[in-house]
């Protein structure tokens, strides 16, 4: 029997889908700020192997010339994205909406199994509550990401007035760095999110903006079958 | 009798119709939520640009949110924040070179008979002569100018006090106002400064780059050194001082920069 269970609180979807385009316009206006300086690149012994970014890359998204555009940008929906992360950091904590997040001691051993199970190596599913091992771990880095960011953003914006977090971030170049480098995560962050969120289904998706997820109710049956036939259990689970 | 009909008849939903319920409602709510949120969106990716004045060429919104985010910052602002600061040695040989607006058009100017012109509360003018200037108290200052454009440097100057300037030229009636502003000598480049940033004990009047005097590139014969700002307020050859309660024009402010660019 389909049974409707509840799985992401309203202020987890808000703060979810208020991130999103936040995020995606704080890439796009840091991208007009980083052109004017574009320093990084991967190089290994002297050959540059990526440059951040090619010149067809900026060309496509319009980004040249435009640093005042993309700071007046940049900073006003800092805000937003600070706010909002806040918000849900906040919740989060009081709500003890953090036990199911924050990975916990078996996560980081149960994360391969994850993985292995995603890979299709392994066909047993891992154990899992609200959010997987593997989950548990990439919602709470990416949490600590976006406080990385916010950090290194004033260690940038203001590394006099707020000498202390540049200096927490190592200075004013390794802080600029880190700030670059938990963009690229981001990125990154995002993609693998869309696979696992197209494969994971309808029912997965729906949860995360109607807050519930629909599950073929076992509970009673659970109880008698299992004195029966132990067996069983394993099917269950699955 | 319609309605009591109603009432008597009222089942509970099933888990499919609830599910649905929802489902429908959830998204219709995202959706609505979020064709709001593009709508806004647009709105300010079309919003017209800024009347023209001191600050220009940014959008309404975003430079009301520019200056009212300055104003929140400003409120870290302390005299007490210092630049860090490096051994000389580690001072760039030839420090960059990245705008002569200001210098390369202006073809008239004579380092001989520059003066500093300070425009004085009494509309009159006073000037001032870079001996004059050099005989006050020397500062020396090695730290990492940072660039809007995301570069930094690490550079050597030294010069006059900004504050020491002021106090010895008795211009603290005028330093009372809220701004100064300063101009090239021919009016090419130009920047406004509220007062906390310019009594900041690291801001120079410079004269001297890596020990020698400034090169003309680099703002000879005196510049602004202002550590708590980006370069872009570091005017190269000052020609004119002036003070004002209001904020004086800036260059890059009228090119949709922030006016405060501080650090």
């Amino acid at each position: 029997m389909k049974v409707i269970k509840e799985k992401h609180s309203l202020l987890m979807r808000w703060t979810h889908w208020v991130n999103f385009p936040v995020l995606a316009i704080m890439i796009w206006s840091g991208l007009f700020i980083y052109w004017a300086n574009d320093a990084y690149g991967i190089s290994i012994f002297g050959f540059t192997l990526i440059k951040f970014f090619p010149e067809w890359f900026y060309d496509y998204f319009h980004i040249p010339q435009r640093l005042a555009e993309g700071m007046a940008f940049h900073f006003l929906f800092m805000w937003f994205f600070f706010i909002n992360g806040l918000l849900y950091v906040v919740y989060t904590v009081f709500s003890g909406a953090w036990r199911e997040l924050l990975p916990n001691k078996n996560s980081f051993k149960e994360a391969w199994l994850v993985l292995l199970h995603d890979l299709h190596i392994r066909k047993t599913v891992p154990p899992q509550k609200k959010y997987n091992a593997a989950q548990r771990i990439a919602y709470s880095a990416i949490i600590f990401m976006g406080l990385g960011s916010v950090i290194t953003g004033l260690a940038i914006y203001k590394p006099v007035q707020f000498y202390w977090i540049c200096w927490l971030c190592g200075g004013y170049h390794f802080a600029r760095i880190l700030h670059f480098a938990l963009t690229i995560g981001y990125v990154f962050f995002f993609l693998i999110h869309i696979v696992q969120v197209a494969l994971a289904g309808w029912n997965n998706f729906r949860a995360v903006i109607a807050g519930f997820e629909v599950i073929e109710d076992q509970a009673q049956p659970k109880v008698q079958e299992l004195t029966i036939e132990t067996e069983d259990k394993d099917e269950n689970k699955s | 009798m319609k309605t009591n009909h109603k009432k008597t008849v009222k089942i509970p939903l099933t888990v499919d119709q609830k599910i649905k319920r929802r489902t429908f409602i959830s998204f219709g709510t995202f959706l609505a939520l979020g064709s709001g949120a593009f709508v806004g969106w647009k709105w300010l990716l079309n919003a017209p640009e800024e009347t023209a004045g001191i600050t220009a060429g940014a959008r309404a919104p975003l430079r009301r949110a520019l200056n009212k985010t300055e104003l929140f910052f400003r409120n870290f602002f302390s005299n007490k924040h210092l630049v860090k600061t490096y051994p000389k040695e580690e001072a760039a040989k030839i420090p960059r070179i990245n705008s002569l607006i200001g210098i390369e058009d202006d073809e008239d100017f004579d380092i001989a008979t520059w003066k500093l012109q300070v425009k004085l509360n009494n509309q009159k003018n006073r000037y001032i002569t870079i001996e004059e200037i050099k005989a006050l108290p020397k500062t020396e200052i090695v730290y990492d100018f940072k660039c809007v454009e995301g570069w930094d440097e690490i550079q050597h100057w030294a010069g006059v006090k900004l504050s020491d300037f002021l106090t010895h030229f008795q211009l603290e009636n005028e330093a009372e106002k809220q701004y100064m502003g300063l101009e090239t000598p021919n009016g090419a480049y130009y920047v406004g400064l509220e007062r906390e940033s310019i009594l900041h004990p690291q801001t120079l009047l410079a004269y001297e780059m890596n020990g020698k005097a400034i090169s003309t590139e680099h703002g000879a014969p005196l510049r602004l050194i202002i550590p708590v700002k980006y370069g872009i307020k570091n005017l190269k050859r000052i020609g004119m001082m002036s003070f004002s309660n209001s904020r004086p024009k800036d260059y890059w402010a009228e090119q949709g920069y922030d006016y405060y660019s501080g650090l």
